[in-house]
């Protein structure tokens, strides 16, 4: 695999990256921070990826960049035929029912940006006759809550964008696997209350990993959790508004 | 630093005993400056026994490093590796061992992190050929308490370099490391182990060893007394040569977890005195060489996941001290005979001898032998053992091993290292309203709580 990666500085995108470096893929990393871009590229090295791993600028609430890092990614590998976003923000509703920037910032980018690059790679990808898409959603956007309704929205969105983009462009060779990962103990959940069936980094990406060889349109990780919302999206809403989900 | 949103939570040591609550924050990245806090606690992956990671109050910030493990510079050619303080050995040695290197030095676990190893300046079997890990350490950059990221080696700020090593997390948090492993040809190891029938027979054959061979250990039967004291299994081993290993790799340990805590009456001394029968009988009479993992040789313990249950709710605790050569057997036969006399049944009771001191100002071990004791918390009366075998080390000119203590009074610590004045005026320098602290640094150096 020749793997241009959004957000494998840290968390579950982290331990992604780093089982790919392990069995020997190709690398380019996109994000923000050159620096922590630079320091993950020479762990990812170490561990085993191909070649040099080189980096690249991209934030995710700037599209205007998009294409620029795209190119840059495809010049590093010789032609990416896997796009890994794990990238995203997370914050609980309480926080953005009163920060409006906060709201929009979170909204931008992960709908609409993480949306426009995974459109512009799915059309670069198909162009060369096809490869794959790897996103990171989220359960949040399988059934809104109170807690996290806002956040679970710009993930119901994406989840929808990523299901249809799989149909688009299933002929043209590309495949979108839509990650749904559960609660994952990372730098991102920090602080919050751990809830039951909590996963870890590693096991979680080795599911994802799994799944992206299998060609799989949905996975859930930790897997439990595929139950776990199946029986959640069948609630009525009156059992959900009662035990204050 | 990532935006730290630490969570009340319970924060022991390895021995656990000695609980206390902590805000711990797990952070992805430790470089930059953490908010305005009064106090912080830097905190590896646990495995000091006593109270060294554990905070002063439940107001003290604790900066949990495990998720910073990145490598950030590796030279296949002299092994030089740079990396992020939280990564541990255990991870070291699954990504270098397949390439041939190993850690230059290695404590009785693997699931330490590399900023514990320096904090403490880890020693292991091969401390008399080696000494301890600090001197393979050339660079460290440390998050001192006035915010700024600083850093030292033996060659620059040299000073905050040998209060750091070994200065147990009190000069400010270790971000990086950048230290040499060692090369070795195989992942197995060559080893010989012995019967020794008393003290005398195992400090001679301690030594004889410490010539030949790059690891040296023995084990004690601590119950075993009179003309038996100190009888017990003397272990030597070194790597592996290609040849002697072949090309088959160790099969991986899968490790099985203590399912809750055991009983009380495991560890009954007669019991106790049972399973170190058993397990001199097993070792005993004439040398056997043997091919077997690094694993069993070095982190037999690691067999066991939470293997520290194995002592009860109530926890133990481990005593480890070291005297000079100078001090001379009497000096180590005295500490057994004080500890038989108590009737406290110990699991492990492990011996070797150290090389010379090194340089660092806390560094635990010096030219000499090095007893360590597992103690099953019994209340008072263990803590008073502690103290009695504290008047015996310092009578012989020795010390204890922070990592391991919980329960030494200041005074006698004080007596027991030389050069904690210096110490105590690099850390005056870089850290003069001791944000940095723990439970142990109140103990022992009178820091506010
Ligand atoms: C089974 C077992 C066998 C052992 N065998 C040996 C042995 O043979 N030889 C030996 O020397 N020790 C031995 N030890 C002790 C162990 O090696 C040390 O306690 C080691 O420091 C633990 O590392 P840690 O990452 O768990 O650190 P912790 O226990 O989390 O912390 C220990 C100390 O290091 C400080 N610290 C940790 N990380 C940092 C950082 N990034 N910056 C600044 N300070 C930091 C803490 O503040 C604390 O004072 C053994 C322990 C066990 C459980």
């Amino acid at each position: 695999m020749r793997v241009a990666f959004v957000g494998a500085t840290r968390g579950m995108g982290r331990a992604l990256s780093r089982l790919m470096a392990e069995r020997g893929e190709a690398l380019c990393l996109l994000g923000r921070d050159a620096a922590e871009l630079a320091a993950s590229a020479r762990d990812l090295e170490a561990r085993g990826a191909a070649g040099p791993v080189q980096t690249a600028p991209l934030d995710l609430a700037r599209p205007a960049g998009f294409e620029a890092a795209l190119a840059a990614a495809d010049e590093a590998l010789g032609g990416i035929d896997t796009l890994v976003v794990t990238g995203g923000l997370l914050d609980p509703s309480e926080a953005l029912q009163r920060d409006m920037a906060r709201l929009e910032q979170l909204l931008h980018v992960n709908f609409t940006g993480t949306v426009v690059l995974c459109q512009l790679a799915a059309e670069r990808l198909a162009a060369r006759g096809g490869g794959r898409l790897c996103v990171f959603s989220s359960v949040a956007g399988d059934r809104p809550r109170r807690s996290n309704y806002l956040y679970g929205a710009s993930k119901a969105g994406l989840s929808a964008f990523l299901e249809g983009l799989g149909h688009a462009y299933a002929e043209r060779g590309v495949s979108v696997l839509c990650v749904k990962p559960g609660f994952v103990r990372t730098g991102l959940t920090e602080g919050l209350p751990v809830p039951p069936f909590a996963g870890e980094p590693e096991p979680v990406a080795r599911t994802v990993l799994k799944a992206l060889d299998a060609g799989r349109r949905v996975v859930y990780a930790p897997p439990v959790w595929r139950w776990i919302m199946l029986v959640i999206r069948l609630l009525p809403h009156a059992a959900m508004r009662r035990i204050r989900f | 630093m990532d935006r730290l949103s630490p969570r009340l939570e319970p924060v022991a040591g390895w021995g656990r005993r000695l609980g206390r609550r902590g805000r711990v924050a797990r952070p992805e990245r430790l470089g930059a400056p953490p908010p305005a806090e009064r106090c912080l606690l830097a905190r590896g992956l646990g495995r000091a026994y006593g109270d060294a990671a554990v905070p002063s109050s439940e107001a003290a910030l604790v900066l949990e490093t495990t998720r910073a493990d990145r490598i950030l510079g590796w030279d296949p050619h002299t092994g030089r590796l740079r990396c992020e303080a939280g990564l541990s050995v255990g991870e070291m040695l699954r990504l270098f061992l397949p390439r041939g290197w190993f850690p230059p030095v290695t404590p009785g676990t693997r699931h330490v992190t590399v900023g514990g190893c320096v904090a403490c300046d880890v020693h292991g079997k091969n401390h008399h050929r080696d000494g301890s890990f600090g001197r393979f350490v050339e660079r460290l950059t440390v998050l001192v308490a006035d915010g700024r990221l600083v850093d030292c080696g033996p060659d620059l700020e040299r000073e905050l370099f040998l209060a750091t090593v070994g200065g147990m997390g009190l000069t400010g948090l270790i971000v990086e490391a950048t230290l040499r492993l060692r090369p070795v040809e195989s992942p197995w190891m060559a080893v010989e182990t012995e019967g020794v029938p008393d003290l005398a027979a195992m400090v001679a054959g301690l030594a004889a060893s410490a010539r030949q061979w790059p690891y040296t250990v023995g084990w004690i039967d601590c119950l075993a007394r009179g003309r038996a004291l100190g009888r017990g299994v003397l272990m030597r081993g070194r790597h592996a040569t290609c040849a002697e290993a072949g090309t088959r790799a160790p099969a991986p340990r899968r490790p099985w977890r203590v399912p809750a805590d055991a009983p009380e009456w495991l560890l009954s001394p007669l019991l106790m005195r049972g399973f170190n029968r058993m397990y001199h009988w097993t070792h005993g009479g004439r040398p056997r060489q043997r091919l077997v993992p690094h694993e069993s040789f070095f982190y037999p313990l690691d067999a066991v996941g939470d293997w520290n249950r194995m002592y009860g709710r109530r926890g133990f605790l481990q005593y480890q001290c070291v005297v000079p050569r100078a001090a001379g057997p009497g000096a180590l036969s005295r500490l057994l005979e004080r500890l038989a006399a108590a009737g406290a049944a110990s699991f492990l009771a492990v011996i070797k001898d150290c090389g010379p001191a090194g340089e660092a100002y806390l560094s635990f071990p010096l030219e000499g032998m090095t007893l360590a004791l597992d103690l099953p918390y019994r209340g008072p009366a263990t803590e008073a053992l502690v103290h009695d075998l504290n008047a015996a080390v310092i009578e012989a000119g020795g010390r204890i091993y922070l990592a391991k203590d919980a329960v030494t009074r200041a005074a006698d610590f004080e007596k027991m290292m030389p050069r904690l004045k210096e110490w105590q005026a690099v850390r005056d320098r870089w850290d003069p309203e001791r944000r940095f602290r723990s439970a142990q640094s109140v103990r022992l150096l009178g820091d506010p709580e």
